[in-house]
């Protein structure tokens, strides 16, 4: 786990207390290079969420890790549930691929 | 016009409003392609605008929001969300309605 990838579990395992967590380093899958902390996916299972729209709660998120965002982090693909959405969920979409769209910056 | 203005201007005088990476027919983002093709596929007119080519707004839409990163769907002046949350929507079939709503208050054109 990268540095970075640390920060932000520590983070959200801190301020959340997620029943459930999973973060996945997905800078693989686009046009950076080896090694980089650019694109993850962040699963976060809270009941911290319970009568929260995803609209705030992913704000939330944005939030807490606005350090990250206004940094090295590029991407963050955001899954939140309740302990009881996840009961009925249990899975984690697949991200989308590159389109190379940095490169056109 | 000052940017934030600009900006007011766009999400509250478009009914629907997806700003993008790219355009609806050339995506230039994974996240901005899967939430077009979510949007696409409700079947309403709905207006962009390539965050690529607008650098400014690319830089001061994220404060006005409270969000920040792209593709970000508004709707009657409000923030629906990113990628994930609009793919979770059109899959459990709430996109379709909300947009079907915006758009039938609209003057026909």
């Amino acid at each position: 786990m990268g540095p970075v990838e640390q920060q932000i579990a520590d983070i959200v395992t801190a301020a959340l207390a997620p029943t459930h967590l999973q973060l996945s380093n997905e800078s693989h899958m686009h046009s950076v290079p080896p090694g980089s902390e650019s694109h993850f996916k962040l699963l976060v299972v809270s009941t911290a969420f319970e009568g929260q729209r995803k609209v705030a709660r992913h704000q939330r998120l944005y939030a807490l890790l606005a350090e990250q965002l206004a940094g090295p982090v590029h991407a963050l693909a955001l899954h939140t549930h309740t302990p009881t959405e996840w009961q009925a969920v249990a899975s984690v979409p697949d991200s989308p691929n590159c389109l190379g769209g940095s490169k056109a910056d | 016009m000052d940017i934030m203005e600009t900006i007011k201007d766009q999400v509250e005088n478009n009914p629907i409003i997806l700003y993008m990476k790219g355009s609806p027919n050339q995506p230039q983002c994974g996240f901005s392609a899967r939430t077009v093709q979510a949007l696409m596929a409700c079947g309403q007119r709905f207006a962009y605008v390539d965050v690529l080519s607008n650098p400014e707004i690319r830089a001061n839409l994220p404060a006005y929001g409270n969000w920040p990163t792209f593709p970000q769907l508004w709707v009657k002046g409000e923030l629906i969300g990113g990628c994930d949350i609009i793919t979770e929507m059109h899959e459990a079939g709430e996109l379709k309605p909300l947009v079907d709503e915006a758009m039938a208050d609209q003057p026909q054109s």
